[in-house]
């Protein structure tokens, strides 16, 4: 009789003939994404059986089904399983029904949604079905002028409050935005979306070529690099005031902007001395300093988010580009990548991790598709996320450090794609159009 | 009355005396001596005048040649008084008409001879001063560099190009020039456009060497923005890999 292999031994040797499991489990917990899943039910929100209500529920529970799934640390508990009836209060939840077998939930999320007098009223809770002692974590109510979009501002709250809770207290993304490009009509302009590809919008109309948004870490403004006004130069954009902010222009080439953390200062890449090399001025464009100097061509400044003491940055000084890292002064370059062609870093929140694009294979002969991949600094061991051919660039890591927002064609354009940071739940975020060069930002 | 009758009769002969003088005077008169008749009436001038050659380029001479006879005031106009006969050297800048009138106890007469001036065509202008106004002649003679993958040096063949558009640049010294860096399809956006400014740079440093005056070459990258091919080829991806050379600065 033949042994069934435990499912702990058989998942070890699928790592093993795969990636280093060392790395594997680093990223994990780096990402608060290896412990384990918690079960979670959500239940439709009900409403009243007014025709109104329903177009907004069915907005509701969709939009807080995919916050949760799509959080990262929840194991969503297929509907099918749920016990019959209707969950509009906490006297309809009877624990001992979810808390076995076939749900088999830890949490149940359920609550109500009304509408009166032109207003939406969501009443929600967040019941732990395994304690029933104590068995309300959440109880919420959220009132808001009725419309869909204010529906979807209030599905994202709850769900938020509900990653915060359960999720070791790291903030939730399902209220951040993602900016990236859109190209259009031979035209390349800043464009924005919710973290989930709704409501995308242009922010720049410039008719031009706009290239590697940024957002600032309050929300407020967005630096960019663009040809609109002549040559390439850092562009700012007041999302506050909805215009264009003065900012100077350095002469040269100048691409790529990033903020520090703390919104004070701003790296880039300028050419204003003859080469492409990083630069790093205030956020007003004062205080210029020049970081690295050579030929580079130097281009794509990171900052580590957690310290602002490095920033890391691509260079092709000694021949195709590599990944480095340096102080934030300048000094102490060192190299991170040992070959291929590497580019478009990125910095985990937490300050441990780099994701990148990178072909490991390079040259005539060897095929290697660009993926993305991610590498803990200290170790410079990586982590390969994307196994598709095709090209995958400009991965950006979303505030919660679970994420990782990226460009790929594997569907036969560029378009924006999004992931859990251990490669999981691969979905588009764009479709129409053509996208490229997101940046996820913490508002 | 004596006297008054002697009066009457003194005035009386004294009116018939005088009456009798007229009337003898009268009859005097058509007896005076036949007048001497008219001398005969001088001979009228004549005048000739003739130009040769008839027609002269501007700035030539030609020789005024008259004669007049029975006249002692010739004029010319525009010359003045001459002789009664003589020849002058007349460099007029335009066609003239010599008009010479000949005065004499006879009369007058006059003659006039055309001078015709005929201007030169202008000399061919000079050839124009060395200046591109032409595109195509731009378009022409200066050529694109090439590079390898990931690479901004120049190479061989690189060269003879550089070579050849500093020539046009020295041979037109008006001409002011942009070079774009291009890259091609495969890398990434923001790394080709700083790989895209190095090679524009590296164009324009080349130029510069071979003598060209760096004010007059400006440089932008636009990276794999603008590729003149999409075609995912090793010909293809060669042909974006370039030093695009345009006339003008905008």
């Amino acid at each position: 009789m033949m042994k069934r292999l435990p499912l702990s031994i058989a998942l070890l040797f699928l790592t093993l003939t795969s990636l280093p499991l060392a790395a594997q489990d680093w990223i994990k917990t780096g990402t608060g994404l290896g412990v384990e899943k918690i079960r979670i039910a959500a239940p439709d929100f009900r409403g009243s059986v007014e025709a109104q209500t329903i177009q907004y529920d069915k907005t509701f529970n969709d939009v807080l089904w995919s916050d949760l799934e799509q959080a990262g640390i929840f194991d969503m508990v297929s509907k099918s399983f749920y016990p019959l009836g209707q969950f509009a209060q906490p006297a309809d939840i009877k624990p001992e029904a979810w808390s076995v077998e076939p749900p088999n939930a830890s949490m149940v999320a359920f609550g109500n949604i009304a509408l009166d007098a032109g207003n939406v009223s969501v009443q929600g809770w967040l019941y732990d079905v395994k304690n029933p002692q104590n068995a309300q974590v959440l109880a919420k109510q959220y009132r808001e002028t009725a419309s869909a979009d204010n529906v979807r501002v209030i599905a994202h709250r709850f769900a938020n409050e509900i990653i915060f809770r359960l999720g070791g207290g790291v903030n939730g993304i399902t209220d951040t935005h993602i900016y990236f490009v859109r190209h259009a009509a031979g035209a390349k302009e800043i464009w924005k979306m919710d973290y989930d590809g709704y409501g995308q919008k242009a922010i720049t109309k410039f008719g031009s070529i706009s290239l590697s948004p940024r957002v600032t870490p309050d929300g407020s403004r967005i630096a960019f690099a663009s040809m609109y006004g002549g040559g390439w130069n850092i562009l700012m954009y007041s999302t506050d005031l909805n215009r264009s902010l003065t900012f100077p222009k350095f002469g040269g080439t100048n691409l790529s902007p990033a903020w520090s953390s703390d919104g004070m200062h701003l790296a880039f890449s300028s050419s204003r001395a003859g080469f492409p090399n990083i630069y790093v001025s205030d956020q007003n464009g004062n205080g210029l300093r020049q970081l690295t100097n050579g030929k580079g061509p130097d281009v794509s400044p990171v900052w580590n988010p957690k310290t602002n003491a490095q920033i890391a940055f691509v260079s092709g000084r000694t021949g195709l580009p590599q990944i480095y890292v340096m102080d934030a002064d300048g000094t102490n370059p060192q190299r991170l990548t040992d070959d291929g062609y590497a580019v478009s870093p990125s910095w985990s929140p937490n300050g441990q991790f780099l994701t990148f694009a990178w072909i490991r294979h390079y040259g005539p002969g060897a095929p290697g598709a660009q993926d993305i991949y991610i590498m803990d600094v200290a170790s410079r061991q990586w982590v390969q996320l994307t196994h598709d051919s095709g090209r995958n660039d400009f991965p950006s890591w979303s505030p919660d450090g679970r994420h990782v927002v990226y460009q790929s064609n594997k569907n036969g354009s560029d378009q924006i794609w999004t992931m859990l940071a251990d490669g999981n739940q691969q979905h588009p975020l764009t479709t129409s159009g053509v996208n490229s060069q997101p940046n996820w930002g913490a508002k | 009355m004596e006297d008054e009758v002697n009066h009457r009769t003194k005035w009386f002969v004294l009116s018939l005396a005088l009456a009798l003088i007229l009337v003898g005077s009268a009859c005097q008169k058509k007896v005076a001596p036949p007048p001497p008749p008219p001398p005969p009436p001088p001979p009228q001038p004549t005048a000739t005048i003739s130009v040769s050659p008839e027609s002269i380029l501007k700035g030539q001479s030609a020789t005024l040649t008259w004669s007049s006879q029975n006249a002692n005031d010739i004029n010319i106009d525009g010359i003045g008084k001459v002789d009664a006969q003589g020849s002058q050297s007349v460099t007029p800048g335009a066609s003239a008409t010599y008009h010479l009138v000949a005065k004499g106890p006879g009369g007058s007469a006059d003659a006039t001879a055309r001078l015709t001036v005929t201007v030169p065509p202008p000399p061919p202008p000079p050839p124009p001063p060395a200046q591109v106004n032409d595109d195509d002649l731009f378009a022409q003679n200066v050529k694109d560099v090439f590079f390898d993958y990931d690479k901004y040096d120049i190479r061989a063949d690189g060269q003879g190009a550089i070579q050849a558009n500093a020539s046009f640049m020295q041979a037109h010294p008006n001409v002011k020039i942009t070079i774009e860096g291009h890259c091609d399809e495969r890398g990434s956006t923001e790394y080709n456009l700083a790989l895209g400014d190095n090679r524009a740079n590296a164009a324009k440093s080349a130029l510069v060497s071979a003598g060209v005056s760096a004010d007059r070459i400006k440089t932008i990258s636009y990276g794999k923005e603008k590729p003149v091919c999409t075609e995912s080829t090793e010909t293809c991806w060669q042909q974006n890999r370039r030093a695009h050379f345009v006339y003008g600065q905008r």
